[in-house]
């Protein structure tokens, strides 16, 4: 068995016009930054995108938002692109704001066989219009689904073959979850070792999800809120 | 008065030994400065770890370790680490005891808006609806009154709401006090401000009850 691909070209080249795409991150902590810029260069337009946050005007999926690539944005926090305020104040984009545990939960629902859940976060606020509610132990709960994507694309730190990943620090994130709803799972790895290199104990993404896998190049990992104390 | 970090301080006194507790943007987030020595509490970040740490020292910051603020942290000896529905299973699950988190207004029968002004700011909600409407202890660290000098405790929200009946204890720049089934029941003072000032304040029905002690911060 071998999932490896050349690189992120290869690996998103069947990736259509309006189609619905996961990716993965936290604000710019465990992007999937290669074939973010693979997205741009090929100009594949009318995305939808599920990914936590927008990136910023010159980085992760604002790079895709300057060039106007995207036409939705499903997201639960997107607070840092002013590019993509404007595009959002004047309707050029549409976007569908999601409480981010629901976010993190439909994906995982979606790639492990639940269509559908209940959850108490949105009750009585705009996230709840038109939602089915429903009472368990006198608790209100609205109906959330699991979404629907062509392709999930993900960041890792260590992959092999068979598409076993390791994630990072806290560039773990969505990727898991997400690793496991794609029709498509691409992942971009920092490394790509041989199998058994990875200890099957620490493997965080079974390879079962996994269906492309390449190992990036020119990392840039860019720092958002670079926050320090002096030493004393 | 207080200002901000005297709210902190003031909201420090609440964690008790054993707690795991998530702090919010802002505010909140001054929290983990002021832990009693005597105690031990482990903050959650949702974007996936526990047992967050203070910020590195300068050189030693890494990309791939953050907080829920997109800030560079570091990861205490005991420290956890696990993907966004794990997280979240933990706030919605009720596994965290305290929730702190910043607010535009408070209702007094608990209600909270914190996440979108019509027409002029839509950010998005991040983590704070799943917060709030799992959450059993919640409180709100806010200034009293907005930048044009309104009133954030209210009868009612006027901004989109991000929870329902939710928020426990409302700390201010003013006052310390409690949502109950009549109003903001007027906890504590901060020192040096009247009664007559947090009424002047408070839009919504304030409480007040025998003597009402100052702030000890």
């Amino acid at each position: 068995m071998n999932k490896v691909v050349k690189n992120a070209q290869v690996a998103i080249q069947d990736i259509l016009d309006g189609m619905t795409i996961m990716l993965g991150g936290f604000g710019l902590c465990g992007i999937p930054e290669n074939c973010i810029s693979a997205m741009v260069l090929a100009g594949i337009k009318d995305i939808t995108c599920i990914s936590n946050n927008a990136g910023v005007d010159d980085f992760g999926l604002g790079k895709l938002l300057q060039k106007k690539q995207i036409r939705k944005m499903i997201s639960s926090y997107v607070g840092e692109n002013d590019e993509f305020e404007r595009q959002m104040l004047s309707g050029e984009l549409d976007v569908d704001l999601v409480p981010q545990g629901s976010l993190a939960a439909r994906c995982y629902a979606a790639g492990a066989g639940i269509p559908a859940f209940f959850t108490p976060a949105g009750f009585g606020t705009e996230v709840a219009e038109g939602k089915e509610v429903r009472y368990f132990d006198g608790k209100p709960h609205i109906l959330e689904h699991a979404f629907k994507a062509d392709f999930a694309i993900v960041k890792a730190w260590k992959g092999d073959r068979y598409g076993n990943l390791m994630y990072k620090g806290t560039a773990r994130n969505f990727n898991p979850s997400m690793a496991m709803a794609g029709k498509i799972t691409i992942a971009e790895v920092e490394e790509i070792v041989e199998p058994g290199v990875l200890d099957p104990n620490t493997i965080h993404t079974p390879g079962i999800f996994v269906q492309r896998i390449f190992q990036g190049v020119d990392y840039e990992k860019r720092i958002e809120q670079k926050t320090t104390r002096p030493k004393v | 008065m207080l200002d901000k970090t005297g709210i902190a301080k003031r909201i420090a006194q609440e964690l008790r030994d054993g707690w795991y507790v998530n702090l919010g943007i802002g505010i909140p987030t001054l929290v983990a400065n002021f832990i009693q020595d005597d105690i031990s509490v482990v903050f959650q970040s949702e974007n996936g770890i526990l047992g967050m740490g203070p910020f590195p020292y300068e050189g030693e910051e890494d990309a791939d370790l953050i907080n829920a603020g997109k800030q560079t942290i570091t990861a205490m000896p005991g420290a956890s680490i696990f993907d966004s529905a794990t997280s979240f299973a933990m706030i919605r699950g009720q596994h965290i005891q305290l929730t702190v988190l910043g607010a535009m207004e408070v209702a007094q029968n608990g209600d909270i808006a914190n996440w979108k002004i019509p027409g002029k700011m839509v950010k998005g909600m991040g983590g704070a609806m799943d917060l709030v409407a799992s959450a059993d202890n919640i409180i709100v660290a806010m200034m009293h009154t907005n930048k044009r000098g309104a009133s954030k405790l209210l009868k009612r929200c006027s901004l989109p709401l991000t929870g329902v009946q939710c928020v426990k204890r409302v700390v201010t720049n003013l006052a310390v006090l409690d949502i109950t089934d009549k109003g903001f029941k007027l906890i504590e003072r901060a020192p040096g401000v009247s009664i007559e000032e947090i009424q002047a304040a408070t839009e919504g029905t304030l409480i007040i009850e025998g003597d009402i002690p100052e702030m000890k911060v």
